[in-house]
Formats: C-alpha cells, structure tokens, sequence
C-alpha cells in the first residue's frame, strides 16, 4: 500500500529533474510569464552571461504594470513607461516569446489572463516576477512569485531551485452568507492567521466553502495566498476548473484533452494525506469585511469598530497598531460604517474579472456615485472588457459615474498614474493596503467588489447588504 | 553574479518595526528602470525624504551614524509584499550587506541570497540586544562601535562583545561564501533536464505541445 500523498506532494514528485542535496532539488518550470517590470534585468543578465533563453515555447509576456489604463493609450502615456514596454516587446521579440502586447485584446494583469487563455493548467509548475502569481493556484497549479534573479534561471534553465516547503491545509466549511464574497473570506482569513500565518508553506484550500466556490472566486483566494506568507495557494482541480478550461486557448485540445483531465483528476490529495500544519475556518456567519488600518490583516466586519492599540497585549503589535491608526487617520473604536471615502478602485489580479464586474454592477444598476467622489473601474483583460462590454456593463459603470478604463494593474501597481492623491480615502478591491501602496499618503480600505461598489453610491462605507441589489437582466 | 562574502563588520543600524514590505523598501516611482543600479536613492524613499525631497531628520538612516550602516537591524516578516527584486538592490546600493531579523518573508528571502546579501535570523531577543547596542550609541556621535556578522563561523558579535549564534541553510551559506554562479551551477545539469523533458512529453504532451499564440 502507498503512502497517501496531497495534492501538493504529487506535483512536487513529477517535476523534479535534479536532486542537488540540502534538499534542494531543480524543479521543472512547465509555464513561465513575463512581465515589464521584473524581466528586462533577467534579461539583460541573460545575454550578458551569453546565455539563451531555453524554452521559449513555454515562455509568455505582457505589459501590465506600467501600463496606461487611459482609453487611447500609447506605449508613451505614462512617464517611465516607454522604455520599459519597448524593451518587453524587443526582448520577446529576439527570444521568440509570446508577447500579448497593447492593442491585443489577450493583453491584461499577468494572473488574469494565464487562466483566461489556458496557459495556467491544472498539475502544472508557474513562476512569474510578482507575488500574486498565487492566483492561478485556483486551477490546481503549483504558482509562486519570485524575484528577477530566478526569473533569469528560470529562462536559461526552464527549472527553479526549490526546497520542499511544509504543507499547510486550509479547510473552509459552511456556507457563505448571501451577499458575501470570496475576497471577504480571505480577507477574514488573514485576519484570523495574520500575514505570517502561512510563511513559507505551501498551502492546500479545501472544505466545502472552497468547493462551492466558482472558479473566479477561487481565483480571488488564491491571489491572496502571499498576504499569508504562503509560497504558494491552490485549490484541486474539480468538474468546475474543466469546464473553466474547456476550449480556452493554450489549454490542451482535441485528442490531448481527456487524457489530460484523466491525470487532472489524479491530483487531488489522497484520503489521509499528511500535511505539516491544518487550519479549519467557518464561513456561516461571515460578513462583508473591510480593512482599516496598513496591513491586509488590520480587517474587520462592517459592522465593527476600529481597534484600540491600548488593548493589544503584544507590544510590537500595538506600535504597529498605533503607526497604522496614525498613518489611515483613524481613531480607536470609530465604527468603520459611516467613515467618508474619496475614491473607489474596482480592479488589480485580485478581483478584476468578469464576475466582480457583476458583481459591482449588480450594486450600481440604476445609482449614482456620490458627488466628488472619483471611481475607476479596470478590466483586468481586453477580453474581460469586451466580455463587460457585449453584457452591457460598461454603461452600467459609466452611467453611475465611474470611468471606464484599459486593461492593467492601474491603482494597485500605483505606477502608472493611476494613483490616490496624499490623504485621500480609497475602497480599493485590490490586495495590500500598505502605507503607500495606491500613492504617498494614499489610505487605503481594502474590500470586496460589491463593498466597493455600495461605497461609491453612498460616499462612505456601507454594509452592501442594506441596499437592495438590482437585476443585471436587460442591462445591455 | 554575487561576490563572495564572508564577514561584515560594521555599523548596525536599527528599524525594529514588523511587516516591513518591499513597497516601503523602494517605492514604485523607484521601480522605473530597466537596470539594477542606482537604486540606493530610491530606498526607504517615502520614510526617508519628504514631499519637497529634503531628509527627515527622524528616519534612522539619515542620522549619524547610521546613515553609514552596512547592517540592517529589522523587525519580523522583513521584504513581505511584492516580490520586487529592486528591494534588494536598493539595499545593497546603499550599502548594507547584512539584514538581520527575526524572520523573512519568502520571496524577498531568495532575493537577498540570490545577489549576496546576508539574510541572517536571529531571535527576538539576541536582536532586541542588538538594538539597544545599537541605540546605545547617542545620535549624533561617531564612530559607532561595530558589530561584526561572521557567515563562515555563523556568528554575530554585539558591540559590547557578546555573541550569538545563528544557523543558516548549508548550501545557503556555501553560496554566500563562494559567490557562486548559480545558473551556470544548474546548467551542468543539462542533461537531467533533457532526460527530463523527454520523459515528460510523454507523460504530459499537452504541456510542452503548445498551440502558438
């Protein structure tokens, strides 16, 4: 009788090419992606060492960063840009790498579109130069950020140097709540085990409320997996994930499809697999959560107060506590309800997919945005735009008074002009609320998209649920 | 390619706060750059310099002695959040050759080995003596007393004399020491990535029969 293994066990056996001793071994890399601010350092360290790029084949790009989000956007729109998306296109250009460039409608934030055209699949190892890269965990990958030094092995070796990490099982049970979101869950989830609750694991989502998520929430899970600490999050393939990869691009067609969802199947963990850590979490009496201070794990219910540092018993958790309350402005004890905001930002790898464009539409259908109030709405691909668009969303949007912009990481990335101005208040779906993240001085309360979406109408923080959402049927 | 490193003997300087992310570190206006220099005057830029560009006389680095500190004292999960390498780069562009922190966050933990600096754990209260060494010392006087970080004999020497022991991964260390090539280390492996490749195309053909784009 075998050993029962997990998910991650298995993925980890089948990739590895070389034992290096320590416990350090070459792991195959089966999908690389690329994007402008992390490779041109790879690159240029690649042909200085007179090194050629190994698989290609297996190697994608896309500008997302420094990109533009303004409709009618040029390589040249954003100061510091140029260079930077010239370089991505010769690079991948001279390399014969795939490049989903401006005006592509496949361009988009690097994790949305690897799931969107096939290239993330089930079983598979996927590296990119930034952190969230744990998104396309969802589809049962094994997927980390790394730094541009191991993008630069990656690319002359197709392997990355990897020590086992411990195991860590997630399971989720209950049911969600109507009117909450999968960003609420993992928001509450790393309120629960802090941002260096998951450190250096590699972590397996599994329950019942993970499995009844659809695929894009997963997505939204999974991206936060590196605000736990964690190396790496996913969640094993089931009938949802195949029939998400059904007939996308890049994903396996024709005669290679059903062996490949034979194997997919294999995956999951084994009845008693063993894993180093296990954390359960109930989701039956979650409510819509919303941060209010500077780290994803300063979050609360809607209908919380603010924290007192003074009731903190651990010392460096009340000076952090303190720095955070000083640097957001806030006072212990304010309820986060009612607190004014001056911008909205629906967008970043973290929810910016079709389904949360739904979801804040659902919310705007037939509203306004509250006077002097500004709020973007940001596709993370050309093609969830379109998609928005051929639904009718896009006039949901503009009508209620958001601007309806291009593909990119916009407010998240803050590099691109699309930014918060010092001392303004920001509902921002995105992921990291640090000092600085959306702009110097920006303040930034993170949430999901309809908790966004209810705080453009109402101009301050509102529980989502108390306003009657619309049916999105003939809004095209 | 890194340069070997064996020990760094220097001035400490303390930033005992939790969760230092990588955007505090270099600030994305920072990040426009295809190339891995210059980035010292990108560090700690929000904390150190003000909206005009003057210094805040408050931020440790901008305060004798330790704006010349080639060791960085810090506080626990140090470099979570993006997984920018310039982090790194910055620090070392500065400077500093040595962080030392009760803990890492993973991605930026690679970063620092994959270019030679020192990422050294130290529990809390072997650092919490390391700070107060270091605060010991009046703002303003110089020169400071040293504080030494020994990686061949994984050792760091406080100020005051006293020593604590730290333990770092083997191959970890080996590299530091003999700033090893890393991608060239690999490379010698050719052929189990050809041996690799070939067995895997059979047994996953949808992975490497790709449609084009």
């Amino acid at each position: 009788m075998t050993t029962p293994r997990s998910i991650i066990d298995k993925i980890w056996d089948q990739h590895v090419v070389a034992d290096l001793g320590d416990g350090r071994v070459l792991l195959h890399i089966d999908r690389h992606m690329l994007h402008e601010v992390t490779s041109p350092q790879a690159y240029a360290g690649l042909a200085a060492a007179g090194r050629r790029l190994r698989r290609p084949d297996l190697t994608f790009a896309t500008a997302d960063h420094i990109v533009s989000t303004e409709n009618g956007r040029t390589d040249d729109t954003v100061p510091g840009g140029p260079e930077m998306i010239r370089a991505l296109r010769a690079n991948a250009e001279a390399t014969g790498v795939a490049l989903f460039d401006l005006g592509d409608v496949r361009q988009g934030i690097v994790h949305v579109i690897a799931p969107e055209l096939g290239i993330a699949l089930p079983g598979a190892t996927l590296v990119c130069g930034d952190s969230h890269t744990s998104t396309v965990g969802a589809l049962g990958a094994m997927a980390w950020g790394i730094g541009t030094s191991e993008v630069e092995h990656v690319m002359a070796t197709q392997t990355a140097i990897l020590r086992r990490p411990p195991t860590m099982r997630i399971t989720v049970g209950g049911t969600r709540p109507a009117g909450v979101s999968a960003k609420d869950m993992v928001l509450k989830l790393i309120a629960t085990i802090g941002t260096a609750g998951a450190t250096s694991y590699g972590v397996e989502y599994a329950g019942p409320a993970i499995r009844a998520l659809s695929m894009e929430e997963r997505m939204t899970v999974c991206n936060m997996s590196v605000e736990l600490g964690a190396r790496f999050g996913l969640i094993a393939p089931d009938e949802v994930t195949f029939a998400y990869l059904k007939g996308r691009p890049f994903a396996p067609a024709g005669d290679l499809w059903e062996p490949a969802v034979a194997a997919w199947r294999a995956l999951a963990s084994d009845p008693g697999a063993r894993f180093d850590a296990e954390i359960e979490l109930d989701v039956s009496s979650l409510t819509p959560q919303v941060s209010w201070g500077t780290s994803p794990q300063d979050c609360i219910g809607v209908g919380d107060t603010v924290p007192d540092p003074e009731r903190e018993a651990d010392p460096k958790r009340r000076q952090a506590m303190r720095r955070a309350l000083d640097y957001i402005g806030l006072e212990p004890g304010t309820p986060i309800r009612d607190l004014p905001v001056d911008m909205v930002f629906i967008g970043s790898c973290t929810n910016s997919r079709i389904e949360d464009l739904r979801a804040a539409a659902a919310v705007l259908k037939g509203r306004r945005v509250a006077a002097g109030l500004r709020a973007l709405v940001v596709p993370g691909s050309g093609q969830v735009r379109r998609q928005a668009e051929a639904e009718g969303l896009d006039r949901v949007f503009t009508a209620a008074g958001f601007e309806w912009r291009e593909p990119g990481c916009s407010m998240c990335a803050g590099m691109n002009a699309d930014r918060v101005p010092p001392g303004k208040r920001c509902v921002a779906t995105s992921n990291r609320n640090f000092e600085g993240r959306q702009g110097p001085g920006a303040r930034t309360h993170l949430a999901s998209p309809a908790t966004a979406a209810a705080a453009a109408v109402a101009g301050r923080i509102v529980d989502v649920r108390s306003l009657e959402a619309h049916s999105l049927e003939g809004s095209a | 390619m890194p340069e070997p490193i064996n020990r760094i003997t220097g001035i400490a300087a303390p930033l005992p706060r939790a969760n230092v992310d990588t955007d505090a570190i270099i600030p994305k206006a920072h990040l426009l750059t295809i190339h891995r220099s210059g980035l010292g005057a990108g560090l700690f830029s929000e904390w150190r310099f003000d909206d005009d560009g003057r210094e805040r006389p408050d931020f440790v680095l901008n305060q004798t002695p330790w704006r010349e500190a080639t060791i960085l004292l810090a506080g626990e999960n140090f470099g979570c959040g993006s997984s920018r390498e310039h982090a790194v780069w910055s620090l070392m562009d500065f400077g500093i050759r040595c962080v030392i922190a009760p803990s890492f966050a993973s991605i930026f933990h690679e970063n620092c080995q994959k270019n030679g600096l020192a990422a050294v754990t130290l529990d809390e209260a072997a650092l919490a003596h390391l700070v107060a060494c270091a605060q010991a010392t009046p703002s303003g006087s110089r020169p400071a007393a040293a504080t030494t970080v020994d990686i061949e004999a994984c050792r760091v020497t406080a100020p005051d004399g006293r020593e604590f022991p730290f333990t770092m991964e083997a191959a970890r260390r080996q590299a530091l020491l003999e700033g090893l090539d890393e991608i060239g280390a690999s490379l010698r492996h050719d052929d189990a990535m050809a041996a690799f490749e070939a067995r895997d195309r059979a047994r996953r053909p949808w992975i490497h029969a790709l449609p084009t784009a």
